[in-house]
């Protein structure tokens, strides 16, 4: 059960550092478990909103935050190998302090046979406050069923 | 009972393009992901090019769900700014060839954003269109829709709730 987990994990961990969006935004993975994934992505002025303020965009945060929501449904052990978003609403508390790195982490709670329910919540340097926190619901790919013995 | 002259189109095209450049030139992410704006009078149609970076998945390949986020938040924030500043824009009362992106209007800030997913986004380019479904003084609601191929084969559409930047009342008389 162990090297299965550890399976899934390498794959999620693998398919998230393949992604050309992911690579673009500068994402890394920091951790990944069964169910949970933290992903954090540097401060960038291409990546800025307000240009006053220096605020970084909050379809950036989006962003990280959907790349992370999904990789914490890939992690999962009852949720297959590939997902895609069904929806996902983000809440904005705060502007992230620019300059800072944000991370985000997020768990897959519940998997029924045909959805995954996921929480995330994305912070900066100030773990204390959050920038922002999401909530969303995932496609749960259907395990491939076992060819019969008569087909090709 | 003397109309006034009619503007010469040119000028009127200057002035609303001037604006929506100022406006969307402003925005670095929205540069960064190759978002731009076609303008018909004063309706607005988000255009996002297609470019290798915006993969998400790349074995089916689709746009990845983060872009089309932000895709569909910058076009209804820019929508939104759009509609606000209009009336400003047409008077006059803004001087979008003296303005620096450090001096523009302040935008509307996003309270909340709900993405719907409804099919893949394809690797081609992506237009939205928002509507403003209420404006206040203090919060909006604003609707986005965004197709590829075909109008009405939507891929993804969000609903979004917008923090409008305080209306400066000194300069008006009541």
């Amino acid at each position: 059960m162990s090297d299965q987990n550890d399976k899934i994990l390498e794959q999620a961990r693998q398919f998230i550092e393949a992604i050309p969006h992911s690579r673009a935004l500068g994402m890394q993975m920091d951790e990944i478990r069964p169910g949970c994934a933290t992903l954090s992505m540097p401060y960038d002025t291409r990546f800025v909103g307000d240009p006053r303020t220096g605020v970084i965009h909050g379809g950036a945060v989006s962003a990280l935050m959907d790349t992370c929501a999904g990789a914490a449904v890939m992690s999962h052990p009852q949720a297959g190998a590939s997902t895609a978003t069904l929806d996902l609403r983000i809440d904005y508390m705060r502007p992230a302090t620019p300059g800072q790195r944000i991370t985000a982490r997020a768990e897959c709670y519940h998997v029924t046979r045909s959805v995954a329910f996921v929480r995330a919540t994305t912070h900066d340097e100030d773990a204390e406050r959050p920038v922002a926190t999401a909530t969303g619901a995932f496609t749960v790919s259907r395990p491939e069923k076992p060819k019969s013995e008569g087909q090709a | 009972m003397s109309r006034p002259k009619p503007e010469p189109v040119q000028q009127v095209k200057q002035r609303r393009d001037g604006a929506l450049k100022m406006l969307v030139e402003g925005i670095p992410y929205a540069q960064f992901l190759g978002i731009g704006f076609d303008r018909r009078g004063d309706e607005l149609t988000g255009v996002l090019s297609y470019d290798d970076k915006l993969i998400g998945n790349p074995m089916l390949p689709a746009i990845h769900g983060g872009v089309t986020a932000a895709f569909l938040e910058v076009t209804a924030i820019i929508e939104l700014s759009w509609s606000y500043l209009w009336d400003d824009i047409e008077a006059g009362r803004i001087d979008f060839d003296a303005l620096t992106p450090e001096s523009l209007p302040r935008l509307p800030k996003t309270i909340d954003f709900t993405v719907d997913y409804l099919r893949s986004g394809l690797p081609r380019d992506a237009y939205a269109r928002a509507r403003v479904n209420r404006s206040g003084r203090r919060y909006a609601s604003v609707h986005v829709e965004a197709w590829q191929d075909n109008r009405t084969r939507i891929f993804a559409q969000a609903t979004g709730h917008f923090l409008m930047p305080a209306r400066d009342d000194t300069s008006a008389n009541g």
